[in-house]
């Protein structure tokens, strides 16, 4: 997994509440067995005008010039500026799977579903957290090319006049997105402790361990 | 010691191990994998030169991808063939049980648990699907993870988790006739929104609740997550355990007392306090029906549609006006006078035998509506399948201008053949209207199989405490 320091980058603004899983990655795309190359289906049914197949090759597919990503102001950007409950929906891990192929490296809303604020942090992608009023008046400042600094470790975001906003996140994500560690190497860790909880446990539900 | 919540035993039974921020080492008794989340993380699991911690506590069956028309020539789309065929592989090479596509007991991920008794009360129940909220049904903690969840699981036998907060809500007096589980359900959605739960594990209590068959419980938990919440609970009473008495999976013998014994301690303590509660009346909750494109946009079958100026949240009503767009509705529309082209009964949300049953009275002796392109009955499983035939319900749809199908997920988020075209409209007893869900530029309307079946009959949505 991709480590998350900090990042100086350009923001796209997605101007919508309950952005759900199926509108970040349509079910068709979920048919791959692969982990990588969702990035240029994120957000298909509202990037492009056709209907999109998985596999296909969207280079030359019509746009809709209307969605944000497709907009010139914001190319290249790796922060996704959103409204409440953006993830809603379903598990699937392919929605941040699109998000960080694409480029994306931190989305920032009001709130979060919460399997999908769970499953970004798996993926080297730093959900964040503000007070709506915050969100709104990021809205308010973003044109073409604005930028914001994002630092993990003093859990800061920096506007281009230099405000200082900071977010909460919890210190044991931080820990393994900051250094890019795999949670189930770190979780082997406890194998003691897991063999000692089912010694205990088959006692008390011995049918569980029939 | 202090009164704990139906959540809070639960949690504490399977702490492995806290770390100092709270974040804490879950056992996992039980995973369930499909084909669509679980082959990233086998690939990994390979990769990394690791095997699976338990392997018998995995349970894996296709569902999302498989065809509900005749199987015997395998699936048709090469993607999804290869999707289910590499979830055979994987559990052929890990050596974990899977119910093929032909096997009588194949179905919904979350029909197949329960029904098998692989999911039990007192169990932590994951599975890489949302609605694995389905499961907290029989008091059991369960919730959807990812994919890297999921190989976290089958490697570790646990999860990293933080405890969610304490939601109670209650449900208080005696249903009317025609008002169903769904109709609770997405009552309660409406009035606490998609993001209600967000951050909580919701216990569903009140008379109302427990007045549900266990089937009624399962529809309810399904769309916990519906409202935000990864986990929705039920505390074990006589329903639950008379359930599971005797599933294929269920304990035996001496071991089915001890966890009788055990399993009737899964209820919150009288005197648990909850983090927030909300109070519903039962009695005044009538048939509902889903208007716009996400599951708290939802009204009675006697209301209309409603008006995004009576909004006053810009942002609300700016999803409104995107709703009713994607929808082709108008606002002050009459819900019954909206015309349907489709009728989908089934999804891990309803394609139980009851949800079958209640379809069925709906429409014996009669035929579908003219309008009616497609009317689709899709079976949870292959032994709901059985059970309906050998009540003759198969017949009562079938002889009404229903398709009767084979088990899958089908056209609750339409990944196999079954789905609907740009424009068409569809009263679906599954669990999500979101744009798209059940195909492209399809429009979607949550209600129950009873109102789904009506609608179908008259080819537009109909008050069924009054029609006959």
């Amino acid at each position: 997994m991709q480590a998350f320091k900090k990042i100086t980058a350009t923001v796209a603004p997605l101007d919508r509440a309950n952005v759900d899983t199926d509108a970040i990655i349509p079910k068709q795309f979920l048919k791959s067995i692969r982990r990588a190359g969702f990035g240029p289906y994120l957000f298909d049914e509202w990037r492009y005008q056709d209907v999109g197949e998985p596999e296909m090759d969207c280079t030359n597919r019509p746009l809709n010039k209307d969605f944000v990503l497709n907009n010139p102001d914001y190319k290249g950007a790796e922060i996704l500026l959103t409204r409440e409950n953006f993830g809603c929906g379903s598990s699937r891990e392919h929605a941040p799977w699109a998000l960080e192929d694409y480029g994306f490296r931190a989305i920032i809303a009001p709130s979060f579903a919460d399997i999908f604020y769970n499953n970004c942090f798996k993926n080297g992608l730093l959900p964040i957290v503000l007070p709506a009023e915050v969100v709104d008046g990021l809205f308010k400042e973003v044109t073409a090319g604005y930028q914001l600094t994002i630092d993990l470790e003093a859990q800061t975001i920096i506007t281009p006049k230099g405000k200082v906003i900071g977010f909460e996140v919890d210190e044991s994500r931080k820990y393994r997105l900051y250094n890019g560690l795999d949670d189930i190497a770190l979780s082997l860790l406890q194998a003691d402790k897991i063999k000692a909880y089912e010694a205990e446990r088959a006692k008390r539900a011995p049918w569980l361990f029939a | 010691m202090s009164a704990k919540t139906l959540y809070d035993k639960l949690w504490d039974d399977h702490v492995v191990h806290t770390e100092e921020d709270g974040s804490a080492l879950i056992y996992i008794d039980r995973q369930l994998i499909h084909e669509v989340t679980s082959p990233q993380a086998f690939e990994s699991l390979r990769l990394a030169g690791r095997a699976p911690w338990r392997t018998e506590r995995n349970l894996a069956v296709a569902d999302h991808n498989v065809p509900t028309t005749d199987r015997s020539a395998g699936i048709a789309d090469p993607v999804s063939r290869l999707q289910v065929e590499t979830l055979d592989k994987n559990c052929a090479e890990f050596g974990i049980t899977e119910f093929g596509m032909t096997d009588l007991r194949q179905g919904i991920v979350h029909v197949v648990g329960p029904e098998q008794g692989a999911t039990l009360p007192g169990m932590t129940v994951v599975c890489g699907d949302s609605h694995t909220s389905t499961h907290g049904a029989s008091g059991a903690l369960a919730f959807g993870i990812g994919t890297s969840e999921v190989e976290h699981a089958l490697a570790t036998q646990c999860l990293i988790q933080k405890k969610s907060k304490n939601f109670l809500i209650k449900v208080n007096g005696q249903a009317s006739a025609g008002v169903t589980a769904k109709d609770i359900v997405l009552a309660i959605i409406g009035e606490i929104g998609t993001a209600g739960g967000n951050g909580y594990a919701i216990e569903f209590a009140g008379s109302a609740i427990t007045d549900l068959s266990m089937e009624g419980r399962m529809t309810v938990c399904n769309m916990a997550i519906e409202a935000g919440a990864r986990a929705g609970l039920i505390a074990v009473d006589d329903v639950t355990i008379d359930y599971y008495r005797d599933r294929p999976y269920s304990p035996k013998g001496e071991h089915w007392f001890m966890a009788e014994r055990m399993w009737q301690k899964l209820h919150s303590d009288l005197d648990a306090i909850f983090d927030k509660v909300v109070e519903i009346d039962a009695t005044i909750i009538k048939p509902q029906v889903t208007w716009g494109t996400s599951p708290e946009m939802v009204v009675p079958i006697d209301a209309e549609v409603p008006n995004p100026v009576d909004e006053f949240d810009a942002v609300k009503q700016q999803s409104m006006r995107n709703a009713l767009d994607y929808m082709g509705l108008q606002a002050g529309q009459a819900i019954t006078d909206i015309q349907i082209d489709k009728v989908f009964i089934g999804s891990c949300t309803n394609s139980r035998i009851e949800d079958m049953r209640a379809a069925a009275v709906m429409v014996e002796g009669k035929k579908i509506a003219a309008n009616i392109k497609l009317a689709l009955v899709v079976p949870g499983s292959g032994l709901v399948k059985q059970q309906a035939e050998q009540e003759g319900l198969d017949k009562i749809f079938i002889s009404a201008g229903f398709e009767w199908r084979e088990p899958g997920c089908s056209m609750c988020l339409a990944m196999n053949a079954d789905k609907l075209t740009a424009g068409e409209r569809c009263a679906s007893t599954s669990n999500r209207n979101f744009e798209g869900r059940q195909g492209y530029g399809g429009r979607t309307h949550l209600v129950s199989p009873a109102m789904a079946a009506a609608a179908a009959i008259a080819g537009h949505f109909v008050d069924i405490r009054d029609w006959r």
